[in-house]
């Protein structure tokens, strides 16, 4: 496989499974305006795994289906930030804007890729990741706003900044490091990346809920 | 059949999930070339999550064939389309249909206050509303609320 379908296969995973994660407040979220806004999210994510898996399978000869389904559970490249199964207000805030921000920086790095297909790709998911941040952002302003919020956020935070130093790589750590460490105003542990390619329990339980209806059909049933 | 036959034809075919407007006003069509009856329509989506997105590549196809031709669409995944692109009469589609139409482009990068101000009301003509919420019933709307005739309205998210 070559760097950039791995590349193109590490991002489409993320997107894909913080999609589905994003989608599990669907109906549940703390009020209306929320489910809408994660649902919505969940949609452009999946989308942008769509997209992604598409330009990787013309490579490999295969679908972008059978990409995102057909594959066991260890072979998904995604991060471990993603993986988490954190269906509480503040770690998924927290989640959502430490992955928003890992993001900005990888795609501000592909847009400046020498790849055309792949700059251009990005800058379109850009364009709809720019209202992921605002989002996210939002609910940082809000958080630090209070000192139960801020406690909360905080400590969100402090659990999975291993986690989300793990979405990007060597080159690109230390910028999530100063951007989170400015908006929080503090400083943060000095830690191990959790890195991709570690599966974590919970990526296991999401791939049976996730596969579960293409396992039951034959494959190629026209739905 | 000519490319202007084509154009035309695909004028008709409205967005499915904002009927009013169709998919050249929304500037989605990137090109038409014809060749004999063989058509090629460079196409990109809005959003990419968008589900309508099959749904307008068939209409397309069904139209070409109504014209005698074959149509070959290739879906742009590039960064070559924008709220800016979609086209004044398409803005005032949406605007009578009660969507508040997008804002330009900045130059600059997008930010939150900016979406905050007080855009148009589609229904009243008043200025006096307020962003309710970033996203909507779609990935590519708003939700606004109007202080003028108290009413809530959409708005083509700009990107």
């Amino acid at each position: 496989m070559s760097e950039r379908t791995d590349r193109l296969l590490s991002i489409a995973d993320d997107e894909l499974v913080l999609g589905w994660r994003n989608s599990e407040w669907t109906g549940i979220a703390p009020f209306l305006e929320e489910d809408v806004a994660f649902s919505s999210i969940a949609q452009n994510e999946i989308g942008h795994a769509r997209a992604l898996y598409e330009l990787a399978a013309a490579e490999l000869g295969t679908t972008a289906d059978e990409l995102a389904f057909d594959r066991r559970p260890d072979e998904y490249r995604c991060a471990p930030l993603v993986q988490l199964r954190r269906l509480e207000w503040a770690r998924t805030i927290a989640r959502h804007w430490l992955y928003e921000t890992a993001d900005e920086i990888r795609l501000a790095a592909l847009k400046e890729s020498d790849d055309p297909e792949l700059a251009g790709i990005a800058a379109k998911m850009d364009r709809e990741e720019a209202y992921h941040r605002m989002h996210a952002e939002m609910w940082v302003d809000r958080l630090l706003s209070s000192d139960d919020g801020r406690a909360r956020l905080n400590e969100a935070v402090d659990e999975l900044w291993p986690y989300a130093l793990g979405v990007l790589n060597d080159e690109l750590r230390p910028e999530l490091g100063r951007r989170a460490e400015a908006r929080l105003g503090r400083e943060l542990p000095d830690v191990e990346p959790v890195p991709r390619g570690v599966h974590e329990a919970e990526l296991g339980e999401l791939w049976e809920e996730m596969t579960m209806v293409r396992r039951s059909a034959p494959a190629g049933a026209q739905w | 059949m000519t490319a202007d036959d084509v154009w035309a034809a695909l004028d008709e075919i409205p967005d499915p999930e904002i009927p009013v407007i169709s998919v050249v006003d929304l500037g989605v069509v990137k090109g038409v070339e014809v060749e004999g009856a063989q058509v090629r329509i460079d196409f990109t989506p809005t959003f990419m999550g968008c589900p309508a997105l099959d749904t307008m590549r068939r209409a397309m196809e069904e139209k070409v064939e109504e014209l005698g031709g074959e149509a070959h669409v290739r879906v742009l995944l590039d960064d070559s389309w924008s709220t800016d692109h979609i086209t004044p009469a398409g803005r005032e589609k949406l605007r009578a249909a009660g969507f508040a139409p997008p804002a330009p482009r900045p130059a600059g990068k997008l930010e939150l206050v900016q979406l905050q101000r007080g855009f148009r009301c589609p229904y009243c003509g008043s200025t006096d509303t307020r962003l309710d919420n970033i996203f909507g019933p779609t990935p590519c709307r708003s939700i606004r609320y109007c202080e003028g005739c108290r009413q809530p309205f959409e708005q083509f998210k700009t990107i």
